[in-house]
């Protein structure tokens, strides 16, 4: 068993609303691995994501999600976050009234189970808010509320270090993001990673590849992996689209 | 003063009952217990029912001028003449028996005791259950609590006394200061304005008088009036009288809680508020009555020029509560702040609201109603505005916000809007919304509990209200609505 991969997805498909939008997607991710998921808008990147999150509303229809060698398709939500995943949103969610403390202080004590051990949190949130450059002010805003694109990026990057998952999704971290904001949070992206944990990047630039160093590359059009291989897939993309992907024969697996 | 009327019973002890389904296991330990020592301990317990003999006898009783007397006689006349409203929820009020109410138990022979040592351990136990002495010598500059019918415990801080601040319980008042009582009294709500109001007028014991000299500020220590209900089938009419005298500020807060029996208790009170020139009162009132309890209370304030007037009025518990905490606008500058939440759960009708009226130029208003409505409550929105031809420049703005916890729960909306005046600004914005799959998923995405993640978002819904409490309130009434949500299907 010890060399199971961190996170399995074993012919995965996803409906929603009734739809087939992810259809038979295939992929391990080993610890100390990165890898990106690239494709188009609409090619069911998220809807994978939330699927794996355990998102209602995305129902895996057939296949399988391990996490350290367990399935995870019982588990609720808040389950598999203790179990340690973990998904940052493409568009996170506005919960006003509920501040940045309050809703992390409740998702930390929710692992740590003992409000003994939430004696150093104040002092824990603003180191890792340093770290991203986030102001201290935040804390004590509303969740999302009213904060800009780069702002919720920033925030969930946030959570990712403080929740200290073993495995991340990041939904698109790095759109709606300008420079100096992408290579802060790419920064966070990095030092959270290590030998004992495996992210998955998903994105449709390349941008991001530039900073957060990918150790396999994947390419999803229509619900399928069309293509995988090294960071070399990654700059192809770049010169040349998706479009000469769509015509290649289908490589499934890793 | 020791000599029972005739008629005077004391019921059979009976046990209050703990039904989960009706509010959480919780509440019955923490707030919801009954004191057993009471009902023997009583001095005086009235026989159930009203009639003239029955206000004479309270009048009498409390040794009251004859103005009064004649006053609460004429307000029965009143009461009795009057129909039941024929609006809001007339079937719950229809099952309310006026005759199965005891309208005045006396629970101590003394008067109001400034040193709870002196208060007998039966209700002394239950107000240190309800952390009323600790929250006193934290924070509080006066606290009066009530228990049935009479005001048991009363103390000021001496620097407030020494600057000349009046705070009594209004039968003292009425002793010590019968003219400043009698200056005031009923001038905002005359016992005609509404049934229960003429009610309250008539049997009215208890309650709290607050006279705030000029210029005294007493805004930073807060008054805090606690109004317990023990018995079963009680009727509590506590009548509380404010004035704030020119440029005086002062913060008044009452909380309310009562046992859990089977059968249905009566609480109406009459609350007067009259805030002259430059003046500030905020009265906040966090009600958290058992499920058996009709809470029809009749709240007004008038302010003068300059003046600002904010209640602030939590909501919770009760079968049917009928509340709209109105403010008259009548000079120039004057203000109004009225901020609520309402929590209806399975088995009740929170009926809330508010009213404010304009008749004077540059006045301004701001309503915020914040309700929540779980499983089978229903909770509504009734508001009333009114600006008079002349009363120009001014602004209004009222918000309603309602969020439905389950599919059956039901939330309504009436808002009245009365403008004779062109020369005004106002907004209105209503909403009704449920909480969402995917700030649930979000929350819930991060280990937090779905139960705990339904929990953050009720109270991040009424946030805008909690913020105004005082950090103790605050941190209780997250507690209160922890109760409200625990036990049953969202
Ligand atoms: N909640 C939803 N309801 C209906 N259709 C959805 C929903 N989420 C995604 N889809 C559809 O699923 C497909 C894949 O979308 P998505 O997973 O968001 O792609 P990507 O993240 O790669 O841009 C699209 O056709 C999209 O319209
Ligand atoms: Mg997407």
């Amino acid at each position: 068993m010890s060399n199971t991969a961190l996170l399995q997805i074993k012919d995965v498909h996803v409906e929603v609303e009734g739809k087939e939008v992810v259809k038979g997607v295939t992929l391990d991710i080993g610890k100390g691995e990165v890898h990106a998921l690239m494709g188009k808008n609409g090619s069911g990147k998220s809807s994978l994501s939330n699927a794996i999150m355990g998102h209602p509303s995305y129902a895996i229809t057939s296949g399988d999600v391990l996490l350290d060698g367990k399935s995870i398709l019982e588990m609720a939500p808040d389950e598999r976050s203790i179990a340690g995943l973990f998904l940052a949103f493409q568009y996170p969610q506005a919960v006003p009234g509920v501040t940045v403390a309050n809703f992390l202080r409740s998702a930390l004590l929710a692992r740590r189970g003992d409000e003994k051990l939430m004696r150093t949190f104040r002092k824990e949130l603003y180191a890792a808010m340093d770290a991203l450059e986030v102001d201290h002010e935040f804390a004590g805003r509303y969740l999302n509320d009213g904060f800009s694109g780069g702002e919720k990026k920033r925030i969930e990057i946030l959570q990712l270090s403080l929740l200290q998952p073993k495995l991340a999704l990041l939904d698109e971290t790095d759109s709606g993001l300008d420079i100096d904001a992408l290579k802060t949070v790419s920064e966070g992206i990095n030092r959270y990673s290590s030998d004992e944990n495996g992210i998955l990047l998903v994105t449709h630039y390349q941008r991001i590849l530039d900073y957060v160093k990918p150790t396999k590359v994947h390419v999803m059009i229509a619900g399928k992996i069309v293509k995988s291989g090294g960071p070399e897939i990654a700059l192809e993309l770049e010169k040349s689209g998706y479009e000469t992907f769509q015509s290649t024969p289908v490589t499934v697996g890793a | 003063m020791s000599e029972k009327p005739q008629g005077a019973t004391v019921a059979p002890e009976r046990q209050p009952v703990a039904d989960p389904m009706i509010k959480g296991d919780d509440y019955a330990e923490k707030y919801g217990f009954h004191s057993p020592d009471a009902a023997k301990n009583y001095f005086l317990k009235g026989a159930k029912g009203l009639s003239h003999e029955v206000v004479e006898n309270i009048s009498r009783i409390k040794e009251e001028p004859q103005w009064m007397n004649d006053f609460r006689h004429k307000s029965l006349d009143i009461f009795l003449s009057k129909p039941m409203p024929n609006w809001g929820d007339t079937k719950l009020m229809g099952e309310l028996d006026f005759q199965d109410i005891y309208y005045y138990i006396k629970p101590v022979e003394q008067s109001a005791q400034d040193d709870w040592n002196d208060v007998p351990d039966y209700i002394k136990n239950t107000f240190d259950k309800l952390g009323i002495p600790e929250a006193e010598q934290k924070f509080l500059g006066g606290v009066s609590a009530q228990f049935e019918s009479e005001v048991v415990y009363h103390s000021m801080k001496k620097d407030l006394s020494d600057k000349g601040v009046i705070f009594l319980d209004m039968d003292e008042a009425l002793k010590q200061y019968p003219d400043l009582v009698k200056q005031y009294f009923s001038t905002v709500i005359p016992p005609a304005d509404n049934k229960f109001a003429a009610l309250n007028s008539a049997v009215w014991s208890g309650g709290s008088f607050i006279y705030v000299p000029k210029g005294v500020d007493v805004g930073a220590s807060p008054l805090q009036a606690y109004f317990r209900i023990n018995a079963e089938n009680m009727g509590q009419f506590e009548r509380t009288l404010i004035i704030a005298d020119e440029g005086a500020r002062v913060h008044y807060i009452e909380g309310c809680t009562a046992p859990i029996w089977s059968s249905d208790s009566l609480h109406s009170a009459v609350v007067e508020v009259v805030g002259l020139k430059d003046s500030y009162i905020r009265y906040t009132t966090i009600q958290n009555w058992a499920n058996n309890i009709y809470n029809l209370v009749t709240k007004r304030a008038i302010a003068k020029r300059n003046a600002t007037v904010e209640w602030v009025d939590g909501n919770l518990g009760s079968k049917l509560t009928m509340k709209f905490p109105c403010v008259y606008l009548t000079e120039e500058h004057a203000k109004a702040e009225i901020l609520s939440i309402a929590f209806a759960g399975t088995g009740q009708h929170q009926d809330a609201g508010a009213k404010v009226i304009h008749t004077a130029k540059n006045t301004s208003s701001r309503i915020t109603s914040k309700s929540i409505s779980k499983d089978k409550g229903i909770a509504s929105y009734r508001g009333m505005v009114k600006v008079y031809k002349g009363a120009e420049n001014s602004k209004v703005s009222v918000e309603c916000d309602a969020l439905l916890i389950g599919s059956e729960a039901r939330s309504d909306t009436y808002p009245t809007m009365e403008i004779h005046e062109d020369n005004v600004k106002i907004e209105h914005e209503a909403r009704v919304s449920k909480v969402s799959e995917e700030q649930l998923f979000y929350l819930t995405s991060r280990g937090i509990s779905e139960d705990e993640a339904r929990l953050l978002i009720v109270n991040g819904f009424i946030e805008p209200f909690t913020k105004e409490l005082p950090m103790e309130y605050a941190v209780e009434l997250n507690r209160l609505i922890e109760l409200e949500m625990t036990g049953s299907v969202g």
